[in-house]
């Protein structure tokens, strides 16, 4: 336990913490997509999954430790951005850095940032409703409902740029954190890495342009209501 | 050619300092720019002004000793070259040029450009050594090492610890200099012995000495003058993660 408190209390062991927790939310990615996918098989089919999900304690006990990783990830982030501020007191007059970095680098803490305050209406749009509202809404309703609104999708679709951006450095910044991004795997990481942060939030991306140009606004509003 | 030199002038460690700019006429566009500051300071002496405080030494990028950030970039424009390479044709006729310190926690301003960088010394004084004994020459080939792992330890070796790695780090980590160091005696036999002590007392007299994070984006690779790769720096996550996991 002590050997496990002083590594932590290291830069290395706080990044380890950074990349393990981040790791697992990117797990939590493909799953939310993998399942989201079924909203295009239809209410039943997304009803049906959800409320699978919902039951499944599995899936209950997974659900701490993601609420942990949401919130460990971003607060000790703060606390390294924080210690990193205090080591350069004193700013240079000209700093070329983006000479030397790709941008998504550079934006990790803002990306993070905004990715975060997106999440807390996500959760609030379709979590809580869901989990605690006395009468449970159809998940596929609330879907829809929340997808007719233009400037909820544009808001939905300017965060998945954010998360994309974030994930560009992140994903390969994770394995660097953990010793494993060697002169060996670098290829296969980017490989993956792409996957991460353009693939998947271009399949996050599908949902609200499928559902806003797709879905006419008539249908959405009966189904929000649960006519069938 | 003629330029404009704006530069960092402090006089002690305690009292604040200021940019003062200072127009450098004649400079040949061959000279190096440590070459250019000796230029300008004759001219301040005969002026009875007080030279232009600066780290030097070898003047042909194997010591270590010069360090400054012009232009915005550690060791100035260009790849893979210590002040003292850079030359004054990197530069257009009539630029006003800034040149600053390396700005660190850890890196307080002595005077001018020369910054105290004894927190890279004190981190070597905590491992970076071999302290058994190795004997005498061994006998060729008595020493099995593959070859890229020789080539590996070489490329981390190379690290003359100017520190251009934390001034050009946005968070000011050492990171790309005590992995090079830990690389470098990490991958062979010599080094294995007390691999694991190394990393351990290193990295925590690196977090001791207020560097700040590594956030992975590489700038110190890019401006490192002997171009070492932040594969070290993954190696030396690696071999502290196995300080605690094993």
């Amino acid at each position: 336990m002590e050997k496990l408190i002083a590594f932590y209390n290291s830069s290395i062991g706080k990044k380890v913490t950074m990349s393990l927790t981040g790791l697992f939310l990117c797990t939590f990615l493909v799953e939310h997509l993998v399942g989201n996918m079924i909203l295009f098989a239809g209410r039943e089919a997304f009803d049906s999954y959800s409320e699978f999900m919902v039951a499944n304690p599995i899936i209950r006990a997974v659900e701490y430790l993601l609420f942990a990783s949401l919130l460990f990830h971003p607060l000790v982030g703060l606390l390294l951005w924080i210690n990193n501020k205090r080591a350069r007191p004193q700013k240079y007059d000209v700093y070329m850095l983006k000479e030397n970095t790709p941008l998504a680098s550079r934006i990790t803490m803002l990306t993070g940032s905004l990715v975060f305050l997106f999440l807390v209406v996500h959760l609030r749009t379709f979590f809580i409703p869901l989990r605690f509202a006395e009468v449970k809404p159809s998940p596929y309703g609330l879907v829809v409902e929340a997808f007719s609104s233009a400037p909820y999708c544009a808001f939905y679709l300017v965060a998945l740029v954010f998360l994309a951006y974030h994930l560009r450095h992140g994903f390969q910044s994770a394995f660097q954190t953990l010793g494993l991004r060697t002169k060996s795997y670098i290829g296969l990481l980017d490989a993956v890495a792409f996957i991460f942060w353009f693939i998947i939030p271009l399949g996050f991306a599908a949902m609200p342009i499928y559902f806003y140009f797709f879905q006419p606004a008539t249908t959405a509003a009966a189904t929000a209501l649960g006519v069938h | 050619m003629n330029v404009t030199l704006k530069v960092w002038r402090q006089k002690s460690k305690n009292e604040p300092g200021r940019f003062v700019s200072y127009a450098v006429r004649n400079v040949s566009p061959d000279a190096s720019f440590l070459e250019m500051l000796d230029v300008l300071n004759v001219e301040l002496v005969k002026k009875g002004e007080e030279p232009i405080a600066f780290d030097h030494d070898c003047r042909e990028g194997i010591c270590g000793s010069c360090g400054i950030v012009i232009d915005g970039r550690a060791h100035g424009p260009g790849r893979g070259a210590a002040t003292c390479e850079l030359r004054m044709r990197s530069f257009r006729e009539g630029d006003t040029i800034v040149a600053e310190p390396w700005r660190a926690a850890p890196f307080p301003v002595i005077k001018d450009l020369i910054v105290d960088r004894t927190a890279m010394d004190r981190i070597m004084y905590a491992g970076g050594y071999v302290s058994a004994k190795t004997g005498g020459v061994p006998d060729g080939n008595a020493i099995l090492i593959p070859k890229p792992v020789a080539d590996e330890a070489m490329d981390a070796a190379s690290c003359i610890g100017c520190g251009a790695c934390v001034a050009a780090c946005p968070n000011s980590s050492a990171m790309l200099f005590v992995g090079a160091k830990v690389s470098q005696l990490a991958l062979l036999p010599q080094g294995k012995v007390e691999a694991k002590r190394r990393v351990e007392r290193m990295v925590d007299q690196m977090d001791k000495e207020g560097f700040g994070n590594c956030s992975n984006n590489y700038a110190c690779e890019a401006e490192c003058p002997k171009e070492i790769s932040v594969t070290h720096i993954a190696r030396l996550n690696m071999e502290f993660l196995k300080t605690t996991v094993a």
